[in-house]
């Protein structure tokens, strides 16, 4: 199988702009690998420097020293074959609905009438039917995240990068976007780097699990193949016996990396 | 039915307001109805404050015959000029150095300067550069609206989500893409949001500039009346003035509610699923 996305002995060191002696070691010696079509969920503490490891995949980020090679090439820029969902709003607030789906097609020059088409039976594909012309701020959380949702995978990149895209919604609408997720990914099987602090979530999505430490100098301290039966849901497989198995055994590791975040959040 | 109610009573006082003033106004003023008070002639009360009955059908006088048309078109027209000239060239120089650091760097200073600066003063200047015609009224304007414009964009551009940016990036926008379709709606939005006060200060700008100096619009038909010592035309003007800038406002919301559609207004909730 050929790597899709390969990050090789990543370090991000963060250098304060005021004071220059002042550093940060965000990400240290890190080597993530997601496979074509493979689903890999990536948990750690909060704070451990999750999102900047996916900001280097991005190309968003120049790391300190390290690699990354996206199919065999080595990534120079933005990655263009990759898809990135935001933890945070990223709809433009100016544009409708439709508008944010379709700009994406806008940018590469695709006519206005076929990406309208095309923007219509995405935003159908997530449960949008004739919201197109709503402004983000007239729909909900959940719905807004399915417009991002629409609005990367109508690009179809081979890559989607996701930072903890649904975890600022009720844990019902996670569940329901957590499926939407699974379906369009079985549907299209691309490689998913999927990042979480929630261990459940991480289990219940993927085919693989990797543990962060916690920060600084955060690197990968356990991988784990997860292998539940596809399709899933994700509300009932949290109850099958070899996902209560599985989460222990992963907890074990975690646990102790959790606490370290935990007592350095509190200095 | 009661909110409408007290909606038609609260439009009755603010009737009765206007009524009471003008009413005021006609008593303290008037030769006959009340001993001179203060002033040793009884007309000179009448000479400094004017006469409301006198200056209602001078504007009355003036909407008759037409006469006033012509001045209101020329400050209008002023106006807009200044407006649309001063917000182009906010947006234009607001973009560049929002984009810009180092050049940004370098003006800081001297735009400082230029906004803390009296610019009113810059009036007999620009009348000697482009004359007494509308020009330099517009120029005037152009000053004024400029800065505020400029102060909006650089503040819109800077306050771009980073997200949103990252975002726009990964889906592929281009340098000249991200200028057009994440920086400048951005910055126009920021650039509406100031629209009041821009287009007032344009009004102000254009009605100084003819009060200077002109031969047209209404700052010269006050500025004519004030030589002559009659102060019921300048009332007039006045008083035409207000209702135009005004109207002028009343223009704007309409705009404004049109463009900023996306704009979460206060009050208005988020609609569930």
């Amino acid at each position: 199988m050929n790597h899709a996305l390969l990050l090789e002995n990543i370090s991000c060191t963060f250098i304060s702009r005021d004071d220059r002696s002042q550093r940060y070691t965000a990400v240290k010696d890190t080597t993530l690998v997601a496979d074509e079509g493979e689903f890999v969920c990536v948990v750690g503490p909060t704070g451990c420097g999750k999102s900047t490891l996916l900001n280097v995949a991005a190309g968003l980020l120049q790391p300190s020293s390290g690699s990354v090679s996206v199919f065999g090439e080595r990534l120079a820029g933005i990655n263009n074959r990759a898809g990135y969902l935001f933890q945070a709003e990223a709809l433009m607030p100016w544009r409708s609905a439709l508008d944010n789906v379709i700009v994406g097609l806008e940018f590469r020059g695709v006519e206005r009438g076929e990406a309208v088409e095309r923007g219509n039976d995405w935003l159908r594909r997530v449960g949008l039917t004739g919201f197109g012309n709503r402004y983000p701020h007239q729909l909900s959380g959940g719905m807004r995240k399915r417009v991002s949702l629409a609005q990367t995978f109508i690009l179809n990149p081979q890559i989607l990068l996701m930072d903890e895209p649904f975890s600022a919604l009720d844990v019902q609408t996670r569940q329901l976007m957590e499926n939407e997720l699974l379906d369009l990914w079985s549907a299209e099987r691309k490689s998913v780097v999927f990042i979480t602090h929630d261990l459940e979530e991480a289990i219940a999505l993927s085919d693989r699990v990797v543990v962060l430490s916690a920060g600084p100098e955060t690197h990968p301290i356990g991988e784990y193949r997860i292998d539940l039966e596809r399709p899933r849901d994700v509300a009932e497989i949290r109850l099958t016996p070899h996902f209560i198995e599985l989460h222990a055994q992963i907890w074990r590791t975690m646990k102790q990396e959790v606490l370290k975040g935990y007592v350095q959040q509190q200095r | 039915m009661s909110s409408n109610n007290a909606n038609g009573r609260l439009r009755l006082y603010q009737l009765l307001v206007l009524v009471a003033t003008f009413l005021l106004w006609y008593v303290l003023t008037s030769p006959a109805l009340l001993p001179p008070l203060y002033f040793d002639d009884a007309n000179q009360a009448a000479f400094f404050f004017g006469e409301p009955q006198k200056v209602l059908s001078r504007i009355w006088e003036w909407f008759a015959s037409g006469s006033i048309y012509e001045h209101l078109g020329v400050t209008l027209l002023e106006t807009m000029l200044a407006f649309a000239i001063g917000t182009a060239l906010g947006l234009l120089v607001g973009l560049w150095l929002a984009l810009s650091p180092m050049a940004s760097a370098i003006c800081d200073p001297y735009i400082k300067a230029a906004n803390s600066m009296p610019r009113v003063i810059l009036a007999p200047i620009f009348a000697i550069w482009f004359g007494l015609g509308i020009w330099s009224k517009v120029a005037l304007g152009v000053t004024l609206v400029f800065f505020i414009v400029f102060f909006n964009v650089y503040q819109g551009v800077r306050e771009v989500s980073p997200v949103v940016l990252a975002n726009v990036r990964m889906l592929g926008a281009s340098k000249r893409q991200l200028l057009r379709h994440v920086y400048m709606p951005s910055a126009t939005s920021w650039v509406f949001a100031s629209l009041h006060n821009s287009v007032g200060l344009a009004f102000v700008g254009a009605v100084v500039g003819e009060y200077l100096g002109s031969a047209r619009g209404v700052g010269y038909l006050i500025l004519q009346a004030e030589g002559v010592f009659d102060i019921n035309t300048v009332f007039a003007g006045i008083i035409v003035l207000t209702g135009f800038a005004l109207a002028l406002d009343a223009v704007v919301s309409v705009v404004e509610k049109r463009l900023l559609v996306w704009r979460p207004s206060a009050g208005e909730t988020e609609r569930s699923i």
